[in-house]
């Protein structure tokens, strides 16, 4: 079966003062009916500029320069305005970090999810209304009947992201976006959260693009995951075998930055200091041939600096890596 | 409460309550209050770190900031370095200021636009009269170098930094007086997971260093069991658990603390067996005119009626362990050491 997103070669410019800057560089990637990709980096990297290009909602100064995006066998770079609204919401949708500022105020959530079903598939309002609420039950909010008449600020955070979850979800997408879904949440929401879209994901079938700065969601959640650093992807491939044997030194020193919960022991915590990257991402258009992470990295030698950047290159057939020493990096990691 | 009277301790809060109006329930209702901090009491050694975990409306950042007296507090003492400072009016209190400084959530919105960064971090020094011009021109240059930006970084203005260098700035202009405490408020939460564990290790290294006392807030568990030596884990305007690190995370007691664990439990099959057993659902319910139980009741998977009747104290349940349940005792807590 062919993917439901296929995203080729993809490089995204912003036209900034001095020319076009490149934001995001010849990426690639599928994803499957029921599965879940994950696009992992830190600020800046480009994740949600891929998210944007591939809804096509790209701020006014950026431009996609070069690759393709096909959405269910269709090419969302050459579809016209018109078709590209048919794609939002019947084919893919996508929600936001910070589900308060994406839900319009002046609407009750009710009329804000039927909105998307008799925009797209022509409901009355009447049958909008009660479809609203099955989703609202459907994302397992409780008096589901009377929360659909209530206004976003009348919500809690995690409720409110719910509802974007039934809004994205109401049209049955075959593709869905979550752009950092439960950033803005506290952590017992958060977990809710994630259970909710992989129930979701079983009974639905669709394919979810995830954009995250966590690993841990993107254990639980990914069957796939690019790794982006400074718009390029340097690490990609199956979930399992990159959190099990990271090859990237950028992927490395994510997951070993992150104080990770240790139950049932203590650590020396005073002795213990974290590991640390250094430096900081490359703004952009500081960004040269050679290795972005060259500068952060604790393993650079002479070839990094004598190269350019190597492409991504596979491992086998679960990974691929972009760096000139991951083999003397992670010799046990190899297939 | 936990802590021998011999121990050096710094800070002392007895019983801090802060309440806020919150209008009229009906136009001729009794007025409402929101019950930001209920009676909260901790005490904070000297050289050490005492974290406050909990999620949004549990009341941490209003504890921090009643402490720092940045807000009026309704009730409760203050004793910070021996003196009741929550009795600490107008010149008295801006002096005593010097000692205790806060580090917000959000570099960005915590740093005036408008000013160089070396004034930024001078401000202090000139509004609390420390040293000689000269001096203080010294004194920000060194406290550049402590948190590691460069001495040229003194001519830039805030937006010409990353979020990083913004907190790095934020930490030496709460340095500049020499302050015993700092108030870390979710100050690496914004930040990038990579710059999150440069800026926690630099605030380890000033601690090191300068015997700082740290107050640090965070609803992330990972981070507070690696940066604190005792925790408290606030709900709704009270500590429902309080005990050293070491303590809490190998034997937590309330079932708000299991959740919050297996919320942040790493992934794999042991972080599935937690959230199903003892995950929380719903959200918090509102501080606005609490009912008289146990502040947790509506969304405990272990709730009977005395709890929520009889709201519960914090007792003692080992040795500077306090949790306030009702149940615990009679219900099992999960048992890392099989799972």
């Amino acid at each position: 079966m062919p993917p439901v997103l296929s995203v080729k070669d993809l490089s995204v410019s912003m036209n900034g003062t001095k020319g076009m800057v490149p934001v995001l560089e010849h990426l690639s990637f599928d994803v499957a009916q029921g599965k879940t990709m994950a696009l992992v980096g830190e600020s800046g990297c480009g994740k949600s500029m891929t998210a944007l290009a591939i809804m096509q909602l790209l701020p006014e100064d950026f431009r996609v320069t070069s690759g393709s995006i096909l959405l269910d066998g269709v090419e969302v770079l050459s579809a016209s305005p018109k078709e590209l609204r048919s794609l939002r919401g019947n084919k893919m949708s996508m929600i936001f970090q910070e589900p308060m500022t994406a839900l319009n105020p002046l609407y009750t959530v009710g009329n804000q999810i039927g909105e998307v079903l008799r925009q797209r598939r022509g409901l009355s309002r009447r049958d909008a209304h009660a479809q609203a609420i099955q989703f609202l039950k459907a994302v397992q909010i409780p008096a589901a009947d009377k929360r659909v008449d209530a206004y976003p600020h009348q919500l809690s955070g995690g409720m409110r992201q719910r509802v974007m979850i039934a809004m994205a979800l109401a049209c049955k997408p075959k593709l869905l976006i979550a752009d950092e879904p439960t950033t803005a949440l506290d952590v017992t929401v958060q977990a809710q959260i994630f259970d909710l879209l992989s129930e979701l994901q079983d009974d639905t079938d669709t394919a979810i693009v995830l954009i995250t700065h966590d690993l841990g969601a993107v254990a639980e959640l990914a069957d796939d995951v690019a790794v982006l650093y400074a718009g390029r992807c340097i690490e990609q491939g199956a979930a399992d075998e990159i959190i099990a044997h990271a090859r990237h030194p950028y992927t490395r020193g994510l997951m070993a930055c992150v104080p990770h919960l240790q139950l049932g022991r203590a650590i020396d915590h005073l002795a213990a200091a974290l590991d640390e990257i250094p430096g900081m991402v490359p703004p952009l258009g500081a960004r040269g041939p050679d290795c972005a992470f060259l500068p952060r990295c604790a393993f650079a030698s002479e070839i990094c600096r004598a190269q350019p950047q190597p492409p991504l290159d596979r491992i086998n057939a679960g990974a691929a890596v972009s760096c000139w020493r991951h083999q003397e990096i992670a010799p046990g990691a190899m297939a | 409460m936990n802590i021998s009277a011999s121990a050096d301790v710094l800070l002392d809060v007895n019983d801090l309550v802060v309440h806020f109006p919150a209008g009229r329930r009906g136009m001729f209702g009794p007025p409402s209050k929101v019950h930001a901090v209920d009676g909260v009491s901790f005490r904070v050694r000297r050289g050490t770190t005492f974290g406050i975990v909990g999620e949004s409306g549990s009341g941490k950042s209003t504890t921090a900031q009643a402490v720092m007296r940045l807000i009026p507090m309704t009730s409760g003492q203050i004793v910070f370095g021996g003196e009741n400072i929550a009795e600490f009016r107008g010149e008295k209190l801006r002096l005593a200021r010097s000692r205790f400084q806060i580090v917000f959530q959000d570099p960005f919105s915590a740093l005036d636009p408008r000013r160089r960064a070396g004034d930024l971090i001078r401000e202090p020094l000139d509004l609390l009269g420390i040293g000689s011009p000269r001096e203080r021109e010294v004194r920000v240059r060194q406290l550049l170098e402590e948190v590691g930006l460069p001495p040229q970084a003194a001519n830039l203005f805030p937006h010409q930094f990353s979020g990083g260098q913004r907190q790095r700035l934020c930490i030496a202009r709460a340095m500049a007086p020499e302050p015993d405490l700092i108030v870390c408020d979710e100050a690496v939460s914004a930040l990038d997971v990579a710059i999150q564990a440069q800026i926690l290790n630099l605030l380890k290294k000033l601690q090191r260093e300068r015997g700082l006392t740290y107050i640090f807030i965070s609803h992330d568990l990972g981070v507070i069991q690696h940066f604190c030596d005792e925790i408290a884990v606030m709900y709704l305007g009270r500590i429902v658990e309080q005990a050293p690190a070491q303590a809490f995370f190998s034997a937590p007691s309330h079932p708000y603390s299991w959740s919050l664990i297996s919320a942040a439990a790493p992934p794999g099959p042991l972080r599935v067996r937690l959230k199903k057993d003892y995950l929380v659902k719903g959200d918090p319910p509102s501080p606005v005119d609490p009912l008289p139980g146990c502040r947790f009741v509506q969304r405990c998977p272990f709730a009977i009626a005395r709890c929520r009747d009889e709201l519960p104290v914090l007792n003692i349940q080992a040795d500077e362990h306090f949790v306030a349940c009702h149940r615990t005792g009679e219900i099992n807590p999960p048992d890392f050491a099989s799972l």
